[in-house]
């Protein structure tokens, strides 16, 4: 090794504390009341590191580094003033550059070293591009999926799991060839191809809602390869960043395969989304009881506790607003308003969070599932907006049902129950709910905008403006 | 195997226990805004695309590097501006006592 020069001392430096600051900028983010602070302590960092790297005595030209910088700051912001709707297409396009940035680089360190790479160093670059280059197509394909560009519907064909494990299978035979041979270079770009193929095909057979955790399985996949980029290059600070990003990713890949009763593996290589054809012909016969604005106003009024359950629906139609308005409208007659919120109600991890924040719900009044619970049996109204499969009763009780087992929001627990829905056709995954056959359960037929608002209306100020 | 090698694995399985220890903690709530920042943070690796990019040792390595900062850079300001976005919504609720 050569000994370190002055100013080698000195950008190791701000490597160090960089990634001293990175971590207390993840610590900071537990809370809603240090996280801002999270944010500025991430950014100290990267400034540190980045202008720390510009002294490095190496580089020759700063040509290109400047023209990519102000570049990619150009398309960083429009990137980061996207509407909250569409945060889970961003966050999967940013998993996407990033493994592109990561897959390149390896590349180029391959060329550059070969055909004398050390066996360990391969070993890693090998893992850092094929993980790189998987969540690069991946993540696209998650994007263009979540943006609709994409069919949402998941595609399927016979012996799809076989393919694609045949693909990943390859791309690793060929890992460990160049392990062992690393002067096999007609063989490199073959071990970016085949991932890159894979990739693709991987997402093909997975539906929107499974999306929360497929973007959080990519998330750790990135910062994994990042982990292994920083091997290549020993830099300790990336093998940081890379594992803290790695980690987080997986916690919350798990949090959403519980909260969805699946394993990984069922995610991946079970395709969910299909119609279940319809149980038992009794159903048909059971009745079903509906209620209009000025009912169900009424009733709201009448209550000391109302539960909101929020789902994608009613995102999907840009409820959030009116919901508020109900909030201000109930709180002021003194009626104890919250909102229970199921780890995948929203397109990714956290997502109807930030949705209901956005349209100044105050963060206190928003439950997580564990919360919620225990909350329902003294819950005199609970209001499920836009949500369906994750207040299925039959998740709890009916062994046949295609989402036994997992965790629902038991909104059936209350005094009453009522459902904004624009119709009885059965949800996102075409299971129906015997909730809506409950007798605590009233059906609100309608648009969630229109009906929410007219509620509004009608507890306000009688429906004056007609 | 090389000293160095060693000390790597060491760091990385000492920022994994981090990670795990310290992003366990983080509320439900915040997972969107963990996701994005966490997102930012792994744009450090736009440090060996610049030099990369700065060594311009051949002509391959130096285009490669010019994309990977372009991709990176854009995650590390897009990535903390949407999260300070985020967070700045989320309020609690004395802010708004009728």
């Amino acid at each position: 090794m050569t000994p370190m020069v002055g100013s080698q001392y000195v950008i190791q430096l701000t490597y160090l504390i960089a990634t001293g600051l990175f971590i207390l900028s993840l610590k900071w983010l537990s809370s809603p009341t240090t996280a801002r602070r999270g944010v500025w302590a991430g950014e100290a960092g990267m400034l540190l590191a980045i202008v720390g790297t510009l002294f490095y005595e190496g580089i020759v030209s700063y040509q290109w580094v400047a023209i990519a910088l102000v570049l990619g700051s150009i398309i960083g912001v429009p990137l980061g003033k996207v509407a909250m709707t569409a945060v889970p297409q961003r966050t999967a396009l940013s998993h996407a550059f990033g493994a592109l940035c990561v897959t390149l680089v390896g590349t180029a360190e391959y060329y550059l070293r070969a055909p004398n790479v050390p066996r360990f160093t391969m070993s890693v670059l090998s893992l850092e591009v094929i993980l790189g280059s998987l969540t690069f197509t991946g993540s696209l394909m998650a994007a263009g999926k979540l943006q609709e560009v994409l069919p949402q519907r998941p595609i399927t064909y016979k012996g799809q799991n076989f393919v694609n494990l045949g693909l990943l299978a390859i791309a690793i035979g060929i890992a460990v060839y160049l392990v062992l041979h690393p002067d096999a270079m007609y063989l490199y770009p073959a071990m970016v191809a085949i991932p890159l193929v894979f990739g693709v095909m991987m997402i093909i057979p997975i539906g929107g809602a499974d999306m929360p955790t497929v973007i959080s399985l990519l998330n750790s996949y990135a910062g994994l390869s990042a982990a292994a980029m920083g091997f290549v290059l020993d830099s300790k600070l990336l093998i940081v960043a890379g594992s803290l990003d790695g980690a987080s990713g997986f916690i919350l890949s798990v949090n959403m395969s519980k909260a969805m009763n699946r394993s990984f593996s069922n995610v991946l290589f079970g395709a969910f989304g299909q119609v279940q054809p319809a149980g038992d012909a009794a159903q048909e016969a059971r009745s079903v009881r509906s209620a209009t604005p000025e009912e169900a106003a009424a009733i709201l009024s009448a209550a000391n506790k109302v539960v909101v359950v929020p789902g994608y629906g009613m995102a999907v139609a840009q409820a959030q607003h009116k919901v508020r308005e109900l909030y201000d409208a109930l709180t002021k007659r003194g009626v104890d308003v919250k909102f229970g919120i199921h780890p995948v109600a929203g397109r990714m991890p956290g997502h109807m969070n930030v949705l209901l924040a956005e349209a100044d719900i105050p963060y206190d009044k928003l439950m997580d599932m564990d919360e919620a619970n225990p909350d329902f049996p003294q819950t005199d109204v609970a209001l499920v907006i836009g949500a369906n499969d994750v207040t299925n009763p039959a998740a709890r009780s009916d062994a046949s049902s295609p989402i036994y087992g997992m965790p629902i929001l038991d909104v059936d627990k209350a005094r009453t129950v009522m459902v904004i829905k624009r119709s009885m056709s059965p949800g996102f995954a075409g299971i129906d709910n015997p909730l809506y056959y409950l007798d605590n359960n009233l059906m609100l037929f309608g648009d969630a905008k229109q009906f929410v608002g007219s509620i509004v209306r009608e507890m306000t100020g009688g429906g004056g403006h007609g | 195997m090389k000293s160095d090698l060693i000390t790597s694995l060491y760091v990385f399985m000492l920022a994994a226990f981090i990670g795990f220890e310290v992003i366990r903690r983080v509320s439900p709530l915040l997972h969107t805004p963990l996701m994005s920042l966490t997102n930012a943070l792994d744009a450090i690796a736009v440090v060996g695309a610049i030099i990369l990019a700065g060594k311009q040792e051949t002509r391959l390595a130096t285009v490669l590097g010019t994309i990977a900062i372009v991709a990176a850079t854009s995650n590390v300001v897009g990535g903390f501006l949407i999260t300070d976005r985020m967070l700045k919504m989320f309020k609690a609720s004395r802010t708004q006592k009728p």
